[in-house]
């Protein structure tokens, strides 16, 4: 992998047998997780006639999913109004399903485009913007399970359980930053 | 936001418990977190608002070295949509009526 580039109309870059692998694996575990929690949302009679569709009202336990869909107002950690739980909890039902949908899309737009073996991925603009936020949603999971800082050192110490997989997430960065280039250059 | 540089946590003021006013204007908070590239943040902004690039620009400075900023506002109804529209994009971004 060489960075993204632009070549007219299309975005393209070439990835190794071993980047594909890495890329797919992630992507992969990350619609698993969210086509998951979509499946916990209420089954109801009355949704599926008139197509209104009612997600989860609570944050979900599990702190990378969390991160991916996010309360809809910042609840005071020691003593949220009740108001505001409301609130949020109203607005996730309501807008979760569709938030999952999206993600799971962009998800699978990267594993449609990026091939198992690895090789030259050509690129829309618009597939260009579902790989930019199906790479910033498989770095938000990664930065949240490695516990990322923003002084993240390059390299950590190597007793550091974290250690082999930073060069992982230095790496999705380093392509999601060329992407961004690609399309804005 | 993903850099180098070090930066402080704002503290977050706690909600009000007092009602506002239902006619005050909502606003859309985006809030400082160490994954999102500044590109990226300031790409969104563009692509979500249709900002000018120095404006998005100074927005996400305003996130990065102030923990947050104040993407948009207007009714509740159109806040909670850019809330959602900056959720799909992986930005943690919350909405509130200033009492």
């Amino acid at each position: 992998m060489n960075g993204w580039r632009r070549k007219g109309a299309v975005i393209h870059a070439g990835f190794e047998q071993q980047e594909a692998a890495v890329l797919r694996g992630l992507v992969s575990q990350l619609e698993d997780m969210l086509t998951a929690r979509a499946e916990e949302a209420p089954q109801d009679e009355l949704a599926e006639l008139t197509g209104i569709r009612t997600g989860p009202s609570e944050s979900p336990d599990d702190p990378v999913l969390s991160r991916l869909l996010p309360d809809f107002h910042k609840l005071d950690p020691d003593n949220p109004s009740r108001e505001d739980i409301d609130s949020s909890s109203a607005m996730r039902s309501l807008h979760e399903p569709e938030l999952l949908d999206i993600k799971v899309g962009v998800a699978k737009i990267v594993l449609d485009t990026l091939p198992r073996d690895g090789g030259h991925v050509r690129l829309t603009e618009e597939q260009a913007d579902a790989w930019l936020g199906a790479l910033n949603d498989v770095r938000l999971a990664l930065g949240t399970a490695l516990d990322v800082t923003e002084d993240m050192p390059d390299e950590l110490p190597e007793d550091d359980p974290r250690a082999p997989h930073l060069g992982v997430y230095h790496w999705l960065t380093w392509v999601q930053e060329t992407l961004i280039q690609a399309l804005t250059g | 936001m993903s850099t180098p540089v070090a930066s402080e946590q704002t503290q977050v003021e706690p909600a009000g418990a007092e009602v506002a006013a239902s006619d005050t204007p909502w606003r859309t908070v985006v809030w400082n977190d160490p994954v999102n590239l500044m590109s990226y943040v300031t790409y969104v902004f563009q692509k979500l608002f249709g900002y000018s690039r120095d404006h998005a620009t100074k927005l996400m400075l305003d996130v990065h070295q102030k923990g947050k900023a104040i993407v948009s506002s207007g009714s509740k109804e159109k806040v909670e949509t850019d809330v959602a529209k900056l959720h799909a994009a992986g930005l943690w971004a919350t909405m509130e009526q200033p009492s």
